[in-house]
């Protein structure tokens, strides 16, 4: 494959688009699935044939476009317009829409600020290319980096490229990508290996399955350029077995690009060979901490290592192995294409660029969003989430999931970065942002995680496996209107305990639920010692005095 | 533990120890296999038997002890077949701050299975979802494959009734 190659598919491809006149897109990712989408799809291509516009409608299956709670979407491209919850008997609407004008099923305003407020670089393509055609990809500058890269780009000068857009990972931690890749490209092993982190296991984070479901060649994109960076020739991609349509997609994905030799022996005719293979996980949320990962690859049990030796120096197979986030692959083809600088102009002095949230919750509009680095919470909330419904107030936002802390509302004019969430002690994670009102009890809330992470612990280390029973059985006293100011004080040691001693990022993030909620919510834990349930969630638990039946 | 220089003898001639062969030759019947070849194992029967585990473990040269470990290690492998219908309920942050929790006790009040376990006479499992994704749907259950979304509790034992129902 040549650049002029590529080209030559990409003009094909449009020029085929534009032959008609309508363009409608219909959302089969998996949020609009659960809600029907797929009949939809249906439908809409029936009613099209049936009314002979077969040549002037094109119709498509497209990816995720975010408004998840307004699905089934159904986007009329070529109009600039979007009809949300759609339902199979409303296709002969939105096909009549198209030639009259005429209004067509419920419409959904996309210049609102959920729409508006977003920059899409992740998530450009979603919702707009078919995920299982390449030809769409390539037409929408899909592999042009991969390409360009190979024929004229050094292994250094990618690396470089990628250290000056100051990319961070995105799974959570924040290490910057460009170090990474140079730490394994700097080992002198023959063998290297490629990983790309989908196991996305935060209860209420949807963003890599979004990812994978609806834009599968960007993230191989991205993983073969790392590839060739680093010097690897095998990629393994470790994806829960819960997302079946991300599973299948990725797979289509993987045998188009070998056909067209963007993938396999000698990538558009030079020396550099990448094979990528797909790994399922098996409900193991820690094997997306990455040693556990590996160890899972290698078929055993997901049990984390120590780390030093980092998997950069000796990982899969005692191999350097190099291990990336989802969403820090979908990054670094747009990086390569427009430049680092134009990276770095996005977002604010340390985390630059953008990060996709799985925004959920008590928040009216619930779906998958993408923003740049720096803008507030407020704004994520109450402008693109639309605020919070029923009249209700914020009371807290969690992000991070189980590893994650609770802000409360004070802080919500903070901007997002790396840095500033972990200023209130807690973490930018991988894009989990789930918005709580004052029926939520933020003393319940912290049970919930800490049931997680007591049930996902893999009972390699006594802090995390003891530790966890420990802090869940105090939580689940206080909350059955059991626990004494002992409790308290008891709940803060082990936090700290577990926190300091634990010998995976499971365990360490563990206490964090905790430990923010007693900071910022100190009140509702006295309370609860006391007898009362502030919000009124928990059984045994007395309100005003009087029993809360539930 | 025996050595097998070829593939061991299929534990039957159901057609579905010939699937389970095919993943493990497609890895070159490599101990790294092991998860892969669980999952077709699960995919095909439905759930992990003794049966299995211990076919799996001569096919890939995987000590017995290993096999089990890493099946009862996972949570997405089970070794008790399910029962005729499936309920599972999401208790994904989202839905539990929406009241997941409520569905599962009308459950367990109703048909007296907690979360994992199955009716008595086979009809119904109930199973929890650390988090389907489908977060704009909050609180969500999928019976039978069918998501229902913003769903409360009467309205869900409704939907598994008829579920069950419909077999009779």
């Amino acid at each position: 494959m040549t650049i002029e190659e590529l080209r030559k598919i990409a003009e094909t491809e449009r020029e085929a688009e534009k032959r008609y006149q309508h363009r409608v897109c219909v959302c089969t990712a998996a949020g609009c699935l659960s809600s029907g989408g797929d009949h939809v799809l249906d439908a809409i291509r029936k009613e099209v044939a049936e009314s002979g516009m077969k040549n002037e409608v094109l119709v498509k299956g497209v990816g995720c476009m975010g408004l998840c709670s307004a699905g089934p979407l159904v986007s009329v491209e070529t109009e600039g317009k979007m009809f949300a919850n759609v339902t199979p008997e409303e296709a002969p609407d939105v096909v009549g829409s198209l030639d009259t004008g005429a209004g067509g099923p419920q419409e959904c305003p996309t210049n609102v600020p959920f729409f508006e407020r977003q920059k899409k670089i992740v998530l450009e393509n979603c919702g707009k290319i078919d995920p299982e055609r390449i030809e769409d990809y390539i037409a929408h500058d899909g592999y042009l980096a991969l390409v360009h890269t190979i024929a004229e780009r050094s292994p250094q000068e990618v690396i470089q490229e990628i250290i000056r857009s100051g990319l961070r990972g995105r799974g959570g931690a924040g290490y910057p990508t460009g170090l990474k890749w140079s730490t394994v490209a700097k080992t002198g092993e023959q063998e290297k290996f490629v990983i790309c982190n989908a196991d996305e296991g935060d209860p209420g984070a949807f963003m890599d399955r979004a990812v994978l479901e609806s834009d599968p060649h960007r993230v191989l994109e991205g993983m073969a350029i790392a590839a060739y960076a680093v010097g690897a020739q095998k990629g393994f991609l470790y994806v829960r077995a819960e997302y079946p349509l991300a599973v299948k997609n990725l797979k289509t994905a993987i045998r188009q690009a070998d056909r067209l030799g963007l993938l396999g022996n000698s990538i558009c005719g030079s020396r550099f060979s990448f094979h990528v293979d797909i790994r399922l996980g098996a409900g193991a949320f820690v094997c997306g901490e990455e040693t556990a990962l590996i160890a899972s690859i290698e078929g055993k049990r997901g049990t984390p290592r120590p780390r030093p030796p980092y998997p950069a120096e000796s990982g899969l197979w005692d191999s350097p192995t190099l291990i990336n986030n989802v969403e820090t692959f979908a990054n670094v083809a747009p990086i390569l294409r427009n430049g680092a600088a134009w990276f770095a102009g996005i977002g604010t002095e340390k985390s630059k660029g953008t990060k996709v949230f799985a925004l959920a919750g008590r928040v009216t509009n619930t779906g998958l969003i993408e923003v740049p680095m720096g803008i507030t919470l407020r704004e994520v909330v109450n402008e693109i989430g639309g605020g919070i419904p029923d009249g209700k107030k914020c009371k807290a936002v969690q992000t991070g999931g189980p590893s994650g802390g609770c802000i409360p509302e004070k802080h919500m004019d903070l901007p997002v970065d790396y840095e500033s969430l972990k200023s209130i002690g807690s973490m930018m994670g991988s894009g989990g942002m789930i918005v709580m009102d004052e029926t939520s009890c933020m003393v319940d809330v912290a049970k919930y995680f800490m049931e997680f992470c007591m049930s996902e612990s893999c009972g390699k280390c006594i802090p995390c496996r003891a530790g966890t029973q420990q802090m869940h059985g105090i939580l689940a006293r206080i909350t059955a209107g059991e626990g004494t100011p002992a409790d308290l004080a008891l709940l803060e040691e082990l936090c700290d305990l577990v926190r300091n001693t634990s010998l995976c990022g499971l365990g360490q993030g563990a206490p964090t639920p905790v430990l923010t909620t007693m900071q910022y919510f100190r009140g509702e834990y006295d309370a609860h010692v006391a007898g009362e349930c502030p919000a009124g969630v928990c059984a045994g638990v007395h309100r005003g005095g009087e029993e809360v039946a539930k | 533990m025996l050595t097998y220089l070829g593939s061991p003898q299929l534990p039957s001639d159901d057609k579905r120890w010939k699937i389970v062969e095919a993943t493990a030759r497609r890895h070159g019947r490599e101990p790294n296999a092991l998860i892969e070849t669980l999952h077709t194992v699960q995919e095909a029967f439905g759930y992990l038997d003794d049966i299995a585990l211990k076919f799996v473990a001569m096919t890939l040269r995987v000590p017995l002890s290993l096999v089990y470990g890493a099946a009862t290690f996972y949570h997405y492998f089970t070794l008790k077949p399910k029962g005729k219908h499936t309920c599972v309920v999401c208790t994904g942050t989202a839905c539990y701050i929406k009241g997941a929790a409520g569905l599962l006790a009308a459950i367990e009040k109703t048909y007296g299975v907690k979360p994992g376990e199955t009716t008595p006479d086979d009809q119904l499992s109930v199973l929890t979802a650390r988090c389907l994704g489908s977060c704009g749907l909050a609180p969500a259950v999928v019976m039978d494959g069918a998501v229902l979304g913003k769903v409360g509790p009467e309205q869900m034992l409704a939907r598994i009734e008829k579920g069950i129902r419909h077999d009779h």
